[in-house]
């Protein structure tokens, strides 16, 4: 029973994404793959994982799983559900100092189970005029210590204009997510490299400023 | 004429109709002979936009159906995803966000509230003035003066076009044209007939004839005999159609060529405004076929030109 409950859930917060921002998906590296991958993302709005778990197919979707922070998600009840049973989120600390477990260890062992998450390597919702804030080096731990999984850089389109910071009520405005070309860790890689690579693929898939 | 305004809406959907399938055979045997099978810009195009109208006509026959409230609904949708679409390619900031919000659920609903309710003497200045004074003092509140009057002045422009000008499509609906009683639905049909039916009759000529470009700078694909073949076969085919309006024959054709005027500049002005923003369509709603503006656009221009001329002269 609670599992259709979370079913219904789920297809209620992709369907209501969809139609108000209209979004369109572009799949401009190659088609949907399933399997362990990691989709990243820029990150501007509260909705963008749900944006980008929506438009990811069904099949898909059952087996991709957000990184969110613990301290916004375990906040009460209602958060609690919608993270663990609606999008089964992997939760990581963000405090270094009280934290028992090692995000990286926690990710790769949901990508090590089949399953594909996505990371915001910002590591926070951006809010200034730069397109993209630099990474955290968080992708290249977690390249390292999977480094068989692909990274699919996704860019998130208006998302930011449909729901700013700070704001609740959001502007129905078009949105676009372009899927870019995977990458790997290669060989001998190190981590500024890695990141930089990383941020430049994603940086390209963005249209040119207005 | 002796017919029931139900039983002319019906005779002109029929005709429409079989005009439909008219063309919609001669594009598939188009397709088949001309571009044998293989792809084809020109007839590929030209069956997306016979598609189009099948979904159009549909569209508009569903609303039809559902009388005032239906033809009031359809037209506010359609200044939703205008809007929408015009927002999304224009440039604002973080500090628009409470203009914005207004916009769309403030200003948009209240717009139709207005014509429903038939109160002309609001719903003719609720926007250009109301709106046009409020929305620059939510954005000032926000504090960013960034580019402020450039933003200001194009989520006005958005509104005037997707709201305010679409919006007087449904208010004929509200005119009170003496012997014409229960036949204003009518009206609509003339309207977006002829605009849009100068469209398809410009683009028929400019491909056959076509040779001197009125504005290669904004759209390529227009050109004098374009322009010329496709008003005068709209106005036209608009002076044929007096019978469905209050008009008589030369009246209707003198209607029909103000709104293809307007129509045809309407296009040329949207599409100055695409080419400044660096894309082709406004969107994506109709695959392969741009979005809601590309095919109002004309429509938009002609609207209010349309209302105004018939409220002075026949009410």
């Amino acid at each position: 029973m609670s599992l259709v409950l979370d079913r219904l859930g789920a297809a209620a917060i992709c369907g209501f994404a969809r139609v108000l921002t209209g979004v369109r998906a572009l799949w401009a590296g190659g088609a949907p793959k399933a399997g362990p991958r990691v989709y990243y993302a820029n990150h501007s709005s509260h909705g963008d994982f749900a944006l980008v778990w929506a438009c990811l197919p069904q099949d898909l979707r059952e087996r991709t799983r957000p990184v969110a922070g613990l301290d916004y998600w375990e906040r009460d009840r209602l958060r609690r559900y919608v993270a663990h049973r609606l999008f089964r989120a992997v939760l990581i600390d963000r405090n270094r100092d009280a934290r028992r477990e090692d995000p990286i260890r926690k990710m790769a062992a949901a990508l090590e189970g089949g399953d594909a998450l996505i990371v915001f390597p910002e590591g926070t919702r951006n809010v200034g005029d730069a397109r993209l804030q630099p990474f955290k080096s968080g992708i290249y731990w977690l390249a390292a210590a999977c480094p068989d999984v692909e990274f699919v850089p996704v860019w998130i389109e208006n998302l930011s204009r449909v729901m700013p910071k700070g704001r609740i009520l959001p502007v129905p405005l078009l949105c676009t997510l372009t899927f870019g070309t995977a990458l790997k860790l290669q060989e001998g890689e190190d981590k500024d490299a890695f990141v930089a690579r990383t941020r430049n693929a994603l940086l390209a898939l963005s249209p040119a400023e207005m | 004429m002796g017919r029931s305004p139900q039983q002319q809406t019906l005779d002109l959907f029929i005709g429409i109709g079989l005009v439909l399938v008219v063309a919609t055979i001669a594009a598939a045997l188009l397709k088949r002979y001309v571009a044998r099978g293989a792809a084809h810009g020109v007839i590929d195009n030209l069956r997306a936009r016979i598609n189009a109208w099948w979904v159009m006509v549909a569209v508009i026959g569903v609303a039809f159906l559902f009388g005032r409230a239906g033809v009031m609904l359809l037209f506010f949708f359609a200044s939703f995803a205008a809007l929408r679409e015009f927002i999304t390619l224009t440039y604002t900031r973080r500090a628009d966000h409470d203009a914005l919000a207004t916009s769309f659920y403030v200003i948009l609903p209240l717009q139709y509230v207005l014509i429903w309710t038939d109160w002309y003497g609001l719903y003719s200045i609720f926007i250009p003035v109301y709106a046009f004074l409020l929305l620059p003092i939510a954005g000032v509140l926000a504090g960013d003066t960034t580019r402020f009057l450039e933003r200001t002045a194009k989520v006005q422009w958005g509104l005037m076009i997707c709201v305010y000008c679409l919006s007087h499509v449904p208010a004929l609906l509200n005119l009170r044209i003496p012997g014409y009683e229960g036949r204003n639905a009518l009206l609509i049909v003339f309207l977006v007939l002829v605009v849009q039916s100068s469209d398809v009759f410009q683009f028929i000529w400019g491909k056959l004839f076509g040779r001197r470009k009125i504005a290669p700078a904004i759209s390529p694909s227009k050109t004098v005999e374009g322009l010329a073949g496709g008003v005068l076969s709209a106005t036209i085919l608009g002076a044929a159609l007096w019978w469905i309006t209050p008009f008589n024959p030369w009246q209707a054709a003198l209607m029909a060529l103000a709104i293809n005027v307007m129509g045809f500049f309407g296009g040329l002005v949207m599409s100055a405004i695409k080419r400044d923003r660096g894309v082709k369509d406004w969107g994506d709603l109709i695959e392969g076929h741009g979005g809601m503006l590309d095919r109002l656009d004309s429509v938009v221009f002609a609207a209010p030109v349309f209302f105004h001329l018939t409220r002075y002269w026949w009410t």
